[in-house]
């Protein structure tokens, strides 16, 4: 059993520097804990035996979710039980935390009630995590497609000796001839004049 | 009326019959939409079947057991298809092969001694320290198998199958059990030298299963036998020898096992390259899809696993037998495959590894021909032998 008193220690396996300080921050609002960020995963099991944290946070798609499944067998006579936190009373937060992308692993003897707090956080953290990743990748493919149509414009500028807007004119109104986008008909445009230098 | 399903898999040689059942539209021939959705580990796959992200898994064939057991998260799940027969690689590094001197690639007597043996003089503390995908795998089940009888000290430690050669590389592992194309890879980087095939150790074992949840197959059977007569087919597909070439092309693709295709042909041909030399070794049935009934969840393969689960995690053998009889559901597989011309085995438990040669058997359509089936040993498993037997019957 882990006293009450006792100030519970968590270990964070994350990789990312940026993303791992989101984790401690979102955790930090959110109670008194002892935090350590594992961010170099050679000797992962190792390191994880000597710390002997009361809760392991990871990301659910890391790799290294395997080995502290294993973890969970490893059980020698000095070792403390871990398992994986499953919330048997509340799938909710069970498939909330599954769709965040984020898993608990716990010792045993801890209550639900002192661990609801860290995973409700950590999803919460997660969850900013993925809507920012989403909005990064949907950022940079919107400039790729801006450079796409940039380029697919200037060649149409060049080759019909016309104007920018002109140009734009003429890829909109085939796209909504084909029935495609802007960006499909720039490509192609693009790809076959690459394929007839 | 389409129906549609969504199955993870993670990125193997042996998820093939999923990808392909959905790439060479098999699945679309049973009016099945298959989403197909890739994890980079066992945990995360099995955690989304259990809480329904997922309608069905490519899976390691112990995980279900275990599952249905109560071990791991506890969920029961159940397997009504295998996927994949064979088809792990055992591997060491450079060193510790050539320690080991010249041998026979198929004898896993002579390989495993000459390991033991060299894994004395040349690993820290004389203990070999193995890597295997999952602590409950087909793999991890085969190593111990071979080396407790051979009187090998080991550690097995867990190490997802795309990082197998980094762990090798930082001298995490001494070597790894682990299903292709991962050797291979790790041979390629210079990292690893293939031993064994897992089939020199036990000639047909059960590996991938079709993975779905228990309350699945209880209630929606329609979509779920739609995608195992796909899977069925996907996997006839694969067993013809002309297929191999288009298949490691489709396998090799960015969004399924982002490989070069001729890694991946390799192995469906029966084929490895073993070390850096480019040494190449013929296996048989180095990965087996479809022939000797190869889909087909025999209980007595289910209860071999149970076996070596229960002593690898020492838990009681009575629930995890339990758990291999009701979770791989050869009634499922009789039921979905018996009206589409399968030719059905008159039983659904035997004794494993009683067969030398290829061996004609009772079936419903009298062509089924099943083994060899050998276990390195000559010992044969018979589940009539369990001491829980005769309190069924």
């Amino acid at each position: 059993m882990v006293p009450m008193s006792q100030t519970l220690s968590i270990a964070v396996v994350e990789q990312d520097h940026e993303r791992a300080l989101m984790i401690v921050d979102g955790l930090r609002d959110a109670g008194n804990y002892e935090i350590t960020v594992l961010g170099d995963v050679v000797g992962l099991a190792r390191r994880l035996a000597a710390l002997a944290p009361d809760v392991v946070l990871i990301d659910l798609e890391n790799p290294d979710r395997d080995i502290l499944d294993a973890l969970t067998l490893a059980s020698g006579p000095s070792d403390r039980p871990v398992a994986m936190f499953v919330d048997r009373s509340d799938t909710g937060v069970m498939r909330a935390a599954i769709e965040a992308g984020v898993s608990a692993y716990v010792v045993g003897g801890l209550s639900r009630e002192r661990i609801k707090p860290v995973l409700e956080a950590a999803i919460a953290r997660f969850h900013v995590m993925a809507r920012l990743r989403n909005e990064l990748e949907a950022t940079k493919a919107a400039l790729e497609e801006r450079k796409t149509v940039d380029r697919a414009k200037g060649m149409l500028m060049k080759a019909k000796g016309i104007g920018e807007d002109e140009a734009y004119a003429l890829l909109r109104k085939t796209a909504m001839a084909q029935g495609r986008k802007v960006v499909d008909v720039a490509r192609a445009l693009i790809t076959a004049a690459d394929l007839l230098r | 009326m389409t129906l549609r399903l969504t199955c993870g898999y993670v990125p193997l040689l042996d998820a093939a019959p999923v990808i392909l059942a959905a790439e060479i539209g098999f699945a679309a021939e049973e009016g099945l939409e298959l989403v197909l959705r890739r994890e980079m580990s066992w945990a995360a796959l099995r955690d989304k079947l259990i809480w329904g992200v997922y309608d069905a898994a490519h899976m390691l064939a112990p995980v279900v057991i275990a599952e249905t057991a109560g071990i791991g998260v506890g969920a029961p799940l159940d397997a009504p298809m295998l996927l994949s027969v064979n088809g792990e690689v055992i591997g060491v590094s450079p060193e510790l092969a050539r320690a080991m001197g010249a041998r026979d690639f198929l004898d896993a007597r002579s390989v495993g001694e000459a390991l033991v043996a060299a894994a004395r003089e040349r690993t820290a503390g004389g203990r070999l320290r193995i890597g295997v995908p999952f602590p409950f795998s087909t793999h991890a089940a085969l190593v111990r198998y071979w080396l407790d009888r051979l009187g090998g000290d080991y550690e097995l430690q867990t190490v997802p199958p795309p990082r197998m050669a980094r762990a090798m590389a930082a001298g995490e592992i001494d070597g790894f059990c682990v299903g292709e194309p991962w050797g291979s890879v790790a041979v390629e980087e210079g990292v690893a030298e293939l031993i064994l095939p897992g089939a020199a150790i036990w000639q047909f074992a059960p590996d991938k299963v079709l993975a779905l949840p228990r309350v699945t197959a209880e209630t929606d059977r329609e979509p779920v036998f739609a995608l195992m007569r796909a899977l069925w087919r996907a996997a006839r597909w694969l067993a013809e020898p002309g297929n191999a070439i288009t298949a490691a092309e489709i396998l090799s693709r960015a969004e399924y096992l982002d490989l070069p295709a001729e890694l991946l042909e390799r192995p469906l041909a029966g084929r490895l390259v073993v070390n850096g030399a480019g040494d190449e070794r013929r296996v048989p049935r180095c990965v087996e899809f479809f022939d000797g009934a190869a889909t087909f969840p025999w209980r007595s393969q289910g209860l071999w696993l149970a076996e070596g689960l229960a002593r690898m995690t020492g838990a009681a053998p009575g629930p995890l037998r339990a758990a291999a009889r009701v979770s791989f559901r050869t009634d499922l597989y009789r039921a979905a495959l018996g009206p589409i011309g399968t030719d059905l085995p008159g039983a659904s438990e035997k004794l494993e590894g009683a067969m030398d040669v290829p061996t004609a058997v009772a079936s419903t359509l009298g062509r089924l021909v099943l083994g060899p089936d050998r276990f390195f040993d000559g010992s044969a498993f018979d589940p009539a032998d369990l001491d829980d037997a005769s309190d069924r019957a």
